[in-house]
């Protein structure tokens, strides 16, 4: 039987740079080095046209209308979450609720599952390589119930601590009390890849529940949340190639099924009286008002984009160069990276020494490369490292050997500029 | 002397120091030197109180009033971040509220330097301007509640 050869064997990275239109943008009089993936990834143009294509053919409103446009964009809105669940193998679409970003997911189940569970005394564990997101509403929560915020303790090397003989480890942590580990996949500042399987299947022995942060991790990793046996998982569309605007928040059925709502309004009703309301099902429950249509929709195209390109090679490519990176830059005198896990993705940040991370950025800003510099809304990990903030280098499929050594010229330019 | 010549007229002076330059490398080695030579400020001032909001860098800016004039001091620490300071503070520095206030400041953006004003959260010289002329604004009217 003849076989057929359909899938690309290589990578081939600069046959995926003619997808991304902006990558072809000068700054600064030079092609641009795009190294802000972290923060955001570009989008491919096939996003871009579906977004032109949703506005210029069929844009409606959806679920309610019942002529020929509303159906289309219903049916595209609805694709968008079977592609979802597909991507990071929920059970049901019902578990996929739509939402702006990472932040409302972690609100959204800040001001409903919290404030219906959580009580005076009870315990939620975080980590200290959060981002302020998935600190601030738990803070609040906590607050407002008098509950106790508990944080995981970070090592030398920008891992958690699980079980240190010393230092009151994620074990340690954990008792009857905690009702909630809500806890990062991979650190935006550090790059650091988290051992969630272990947290989750720990926090599930005391009886506890498991948000995981997916914003850096879904780009990167495969994301299984039935093998990962999460509770709660979310992330960005913008840091997977799709746009701003959308994310996503996954719940286990059943979990989501007891939750009280979010934001009351259309769309997440059944019916309406004066004297009562009650509300649809899952997963619109969750979606009050007009949703996020046009970029839901060209999500589905971003999702597709990463799958077709398949995640695993995508992957190596991607940790090629951060292995590759991180020898050239660890070679800069003074040149300190931050984050130096066993089990790293996609992130380098580092610090110079008596240099301001912003100063580095400034300059590289000149050579047409585009960092990101300042504490990455992870101030308490920049107080545990004792650094105002670093500069970051992060990567997406589409950069390569060579942007990794125009960084390199560039920071050492810098450097000399600068001391 | 310094002293003597207007708000327009230093801004000139820096802009025709800027024309000089052929280089993005040039211009901001200077800004660089203009930031190393800044004389530091001296730590009593180094408080929370005098920390400008919304920097990347850690900026602290006092000011002093004699004779109807104000007198600006800055440090931070970050190097581009305090040669831009140097620069505002030889512009406006010895002036009095009303000059202060009513400066328009053109020769950030003649000498190329209009991106450090951007309104993005890793940028403090909008908030350096903004506090700089909150104090004129401060003396403005605590002079006139004195005289």
């Amino acid at each position: 039987m003849e076989t057929t050869t359909t899938i690309k064997p290589t990578f081939d990275v600069n046959e995926i740079r003619k997808s991304f239109p902006i990558l072809e943008r000068e700054v600064n009089n030079q092609l641009m080095v795009y190294l802000d993936n972290a923060a955001t990834s570009q989008k491919p143009q096939a996003v871009i046209d579906a977004l032109n294509y949703y506005y210029s053919n069929y844009n409606a409103n959806i679920h309610r209308g019942i002529h020929t446009l509303a159906e289309e964009a219903t049916a595209a809105y609805e694709a968008t979450r079977k592609t979802v669940k597909d991507f990071i193998n929920a059970k049901s679409t019902d578990e996929i609720i739509f939402t702006r970003g990472t932040t409302e997911g972690v609100n959204l189940v800040a001001y409903t599952w919290g404030r219906k569970n959580i009580s005076e005394g009870d315990e939620i564990i975080i980590s200290g390589m959060e981002h302020h997101s998935n600190i601030v509403p738990w803070q609040i929560l906590c607050e407002e119930k008098k509950a106790i915020l508990k944080v995981i303790p970070i090592s030398d090397e920008g891992e958690l601590m699980m079980d240190d003989p010393i230092a009151i480890g994620y074990k340690k942590l954990l008792s009857s009390k905690t009702k909630l580990v809500s806890i990062v996949h991979v650190s935006n500042s550090l790059g650091t890849v988290n051992p969630v399987r272990e947290i989750i299947d720990e926090a599930h022995k005391v009886g506890a529940l498991v948000f995981v942060d997916g914003a850096q991790s879904t780009v990167h990793l495969d994301i299984d949340v039935q093998e990962m046996d999460c509770d709660f998982f979310a992330f960005s569309g913008h840091k997977v190639y799709g746009p701003t605007g959308v994310g996503v928040l996954y719940g286990k059925k059943k979990i989501l099924e007891e939750m009280p709502v979010f934001m009351g309004g259309g769309e997440m009703i059944k019916e309406v009286t004066f004297e009562k309301t009650t509300f649809s099902e899952l997963p619109y429950k969750y979606e009050a008002g007009t949703p996020n249509i046009a970029d839901t929709i060209a999500l589905k195209v971003a999702l597709d984009f990463v799958t077709e390109t398949k995640k695993d090679i995508i992957r190596n490519h991607e940790n090629a160069l951060l292995k590759y990176a991180t020898e050239q830059i660890s070679a800069i005198d003074g040149l300190r990276i931050i984050g130096t896990a066993k089990n790293k993705v996609s992130v380098i940040s580092f610090v110079i020494k008596n240099i301001h991370p912003q100063d580095i950025g400034v300059l590289l800003d000149n050579q047409g490369i585009a960092v990101r510099t300042g504490h990455h809304c992870t101030q308490p990990l920049m107080a545990r490292f004792g650094v105002p903030g670093t500069v970051r280098a992060s990567f997406a499929m589409y950069n390569t050997k060579e942007e990794v050594d125009r960084l390199v010229v560039a920071i050492k330019k810098a450097i000399k500029m600068l001391t | 002397m310094n002293e003597n010549k207007t708000i327009k007229e230093r801004e000139e002076e820096i802009v025709e120091e800027f024309s000089l330059f052929d280089t993005w490398e040039e211009k901001y080695e200077y800004i660089i030197d203009l930031g190393k030579k800044l004389e530091p400020l001296d730590d009593k001032y180094k408080v929370p109180g005098n920390i400008i909001k919304g920097c990347q860098s850690t900026v602290w800016l006092t000011s002093e009033f004699k004779d109807g004039k104000i007198y600006y001091k800055a440090d931070s620490d970050a190097v581009i971040v305090k040669g831009l300071i140097s620069m505002l503070i030889k512009v406006l520095s010895g002036n009095t509220p009303d000059e202060i206030l009513g400066a328009k400041l053109d020769f950030l953006k003649d000498i190329g330097m209009m991106s450090h004003l951007a309104q993005t959260r890793s940028n403090g010289l909008l908030s350096m301007i903004k506090q700089i002329k909150n104090y004129a604004l401060a003396y403005k009217s605590t002079d006139a509640i004195v005289k």
